[in-house]
């Protein structure tokens, strides 16, 4: 039902029941706010969204208020300004000074409030906030010191992750973010996915920072720097730019990293053909033998974690193919460097990555050999932007190039694997080779596209139908594992992705990103495949020369050793 | 998980949240303070994570995250005392015990806690160790208080 609501002296028309903030919104009237997001109950708690209403005492918070048919609303009013001035004012009262040191200088919500309600002077002195620096978690960064508790991390964590590793502790003016028993964050149930990070307003939560690292492998002549970058990195990394969500810059990535320094530029969907290749193979094995069903995938270390962590009784259950990151890393420090006449002690192997997860999953200690890891240092789509600025490189006068051989070609199904449900639909589309039957007429799979937390299909190859489900964002997949635990689950494949939307809305990509870039995102990656002439794992021929050339075939003892990997049940304080 | 903590639960329903402050009353009751374990414990029956727990019972004064010293140090903070020397007493107690209220030394002998009114105004300021009062204190002689419990312990 349409209202009528009286807003600066106009007459504007909302949807009955819906906050005023939505309707001011959709006016074209933009109202700030902190605590509030999309798609989550309303808190209330920052007040920065308040308005004048007639007739109401005091100033009413515009995020949780419904509109009533003819209510009279000032959203600019002298008091409203001065009381969101004044809110701006307390909240910088006792946070650190250090804006031109700061990891979110120039990204920061509170310091563009502060610009944008013309806060020039520091009126209200407060103590400094000082607490220690968590860098306990190989991923994740906490500095309490600059967190204004307006909670949307730990909302993130419990509605969208169902993780609830973290939560207000204390009281009053000693009220922190914190997790049980105030541990550091490694030994809390943290899956290191960095939704928290993406929704958090200040640096209170950043990534763990592997610049400095990568600096000295980069200028230590004794190292070869190799570099594999993911699916979905290519359809994000311009934004960091200025460029509007939903550009393919793969090609300037090859560039810029060649001009950093890299030796060799290499596609982490190459691995994620792999990752196909293996995967089909143990889905049809453990469907023969009926055990094990449904296989859940596996290449999302934060979901991974949280099934050591409190679902330990279904690992037999996840796919033990390695990620495609890991994948790759094997390869170049197994293989490679027999073609490539590089020493294996001198490569030091980099992945960029949409995740900060990825940073946990690179050091596990399954992904390592003799003691030394698959993959050696892990950036986020952030960290690349950053380094790229760091070296001064103009990406509008670079000339695209194309990745190096053998593995930087990739079909697009790898591609995929950026976005919620691509794994699944490039599986579909090697399921037939695999297991010798014809293969269908179709190559998109429309079911399993689109924003949705869960999606499913059902699908007939050969004589035999198979039911998949793709999950995305970790809370839609409880009511399944509840169902396999019970023996109930009918899906014979099961992908998650522990963020909402898969790697394009990843912990390590572009903070700020709201809905509306996810899906530019999506429709990126959906488009190189509709664009690309390899579009089937394993039609890849770089694949089928590294099966048939060092492997042997598939899928063997050698791929067993390279591609596959083990979990197990993690202690952490639940 | 041990006796006591599974006779506690066993008097609740599972999964039932609003029963978390009596429950944690009642551990606390017990062995004096929440331990990691019991927390993890009242989680897994009343089907609640343990950040959440804890959250909550930070909120609230009562709960203790560390287990007693044999010497329970409680300093009464009520207007009175405040107004006479209580913020100096507790400094005093900080600076000797070296730990802060909440806490527990390390060698378990004290542990140090606020109260807000021991209803003892005409007392102010005072202290309670276990279940001796030492009252009208003077912020000077808490170090004797102290130094007559550790030697009384030897």
């Amino acid at each position: 039902m349409i209202v009528k609501i009286e807003v600066n002296s106009k007459v504007i028309k909302a949807q009955k029941g819906e906050t005023i903030m939505s309707a001011l919104k959709a006016n074209g009237i933009k109202i700030p706010s902190i605590c509030s997001m999309k798609d989550f109950t309303p808190t209330g708690a920052c007040r920065m969204c308040v308005v004048e209403v007639e007739g109401s005492q005091g100033l009413v918070p515009s995020c949780s208020q419904p509109v009533n048919e003819w209510m009279k609303i000032k959203t600019h009013s002298p008091q409203v300004i001065k009381a969101r001035k004044t809110i701006v004012e307390l909240l910088l009262s006792n946070h650190p000074d250090d804006c031109l040191y700061c990891v979110r200088n120039g990204s920061c919500e509170l310091q563009a409030l502060a610009e944008e309600l013309n806060v020039r002077e520091r009126r209200i002195m407060g103590r400094k906030n000082k607490y220690k620096l968590d860098h306990s978690s190989p991923s994740i960064v906490r500095d309490p010191s600059k967190c204004i508790l307006c909670g949307r991390c730990v909302r993130v964590c419990d509605e969208k992750l169902s993780v609830f590793a973290i939560d207000f502790v204390n009281r009053g003016n000693r009220t922190i973010i914190g997790t049980a028993y105030n541990k550091d964050l490694n030994f809390s149930s943290c899956i290191n996915c960095g939704q928290c990070i993406m929704v958090c307003p200040t640096a209170a939560l950043f990534e763990k920072d592997s610049l400095p690292e990568l600096e000295d492998a980069l200028h230590n002549p004794e190292k070869t720097v190799l570099v594999q970058y993911a699916p979905s990195v290519g359809v994000t990394l311009a934004e960091e730019f200025g460029v509007k969500p939903g550009k393919d810059i793969s090609g300037l990535i090859n560039a810029v990293l060649k001009k950093i320094g890299f030796e060799r530029i290499f596609d982490t969907s190459f691995a994620a053909d792999i990752s196909v290749m293996e995967m089909t193979s143990e889905l049809l094995a453990r469907k023969n033998k009926k055990e094990n069903m449904p296989l859940l995938t596996s290449c999302c270390p934060a979901w991974v974690k949280y099934v050591e962590q409190l679902y330990p009784d279904l690992l037999p259950f996840l796919s033990n193919t390695k990620s495609p990151q890991q994948i790759l890393g094997s390869v170049l420090k197994s293989y490679y460097p027999e073609i490539s006449g590089i020493a294996a002690g001198s490569i030091y192997s980099v992945a960029v990555a949409p995740c900060t997860a990825k940073k946990f999953e690179a050091q596990r200690e399954e992904m390592t050999k003799k003691g030394i890891s698959e993959v050696d240092l892990v950036l986020t789509t952030r960290e690349l932007a950053k380094l790229i600025k760091l070296y001064g490189i103009d990406m509008n006068q670079i000339e695209p190039e194309i990745a190096d051989d053998p593995y930087g070609m990739r079909s697009s199904a790898g591609k995929l694997f950026g976005v919620s449900g691509g794994v699944t639909e490039a599986v579909i589309r090697t399921m037939p080779h695999v297991s010798g039957a014809r293969e269908p007429s179709r190559v998109k799979y429309q079911e399993l596209r689109g924003g949705k937390g869960k999606k499913e299909a059902e699908i007939r190859i050969g004589k035999t139908t198979y039911r998949f489900a793709v999950v995305s964002g970790l809370s839609n997949v409880l009511p399944l594992l509840e169902d396999i635990k019970a023996g109930k689950c009918e899906y014979d494949f099961v992908e998650v992705m522990a963020c909402m939307g898969g790697c394009i809305n990843g912990g390590g990509q572009p903070v700020g990103s709201d809905e509306n870039a996810v899906k530019a995102r999506m429709k990126a990656l959906y488009s190189i495949d509709e664009r690309e002439i390899i579009r089937f794992s394993h039609k890849n021929p770089k694949v089928n020369e590294l099966y048939n050339n060092h492997l042997g075939g598939l899928p063997g003892e050698k791929c067993k050793s390279l591609f596959h990997t083990t979990y197990s049940a993690r202690k952490v304080l639940l | 998980m041990d006796y006591q903590t599974s006779a506690i639960l066993a008097k609740y329903p599972r999964g039932q949240s609003d029963c978390l402050i009596p429950i944690l009353q009642d551990i606390q009751e017990e062995y004096g303070y929440l331990s990691e374990t019991a927390v993890v414990e009242v989680g897994r029956h009343l089907d609640l994570p343990s950040s959440k727990i804890f959250g909550l019972a930070t909120f609230y004064n009562q709960f203790r995250f560390e287990p007693r010293g044999r010497f329970h140090v409680s300093l009464c903070h009520g207007t009175s005392c405040n107004v006479a020397a209580a913020p100096e007493i507790l400094r005093e107690l900080e600076k000797i015990l070296k730990i802060r209220p909440g806490e527990t030394t390390r060698d378990g002998m004290f542990s140090l806690e606020i109260l807000a009114c021991m209803g003892a105004c005409h007392l102010a300021p005072l202290i309670r160790v276990n279940d001796n009062y030492h009252t009208k204190l003077d912020p000077g002689s808490i170090g004797d208080i102290i130094d007559s419990y550790i030697t009384g312990e030897e």
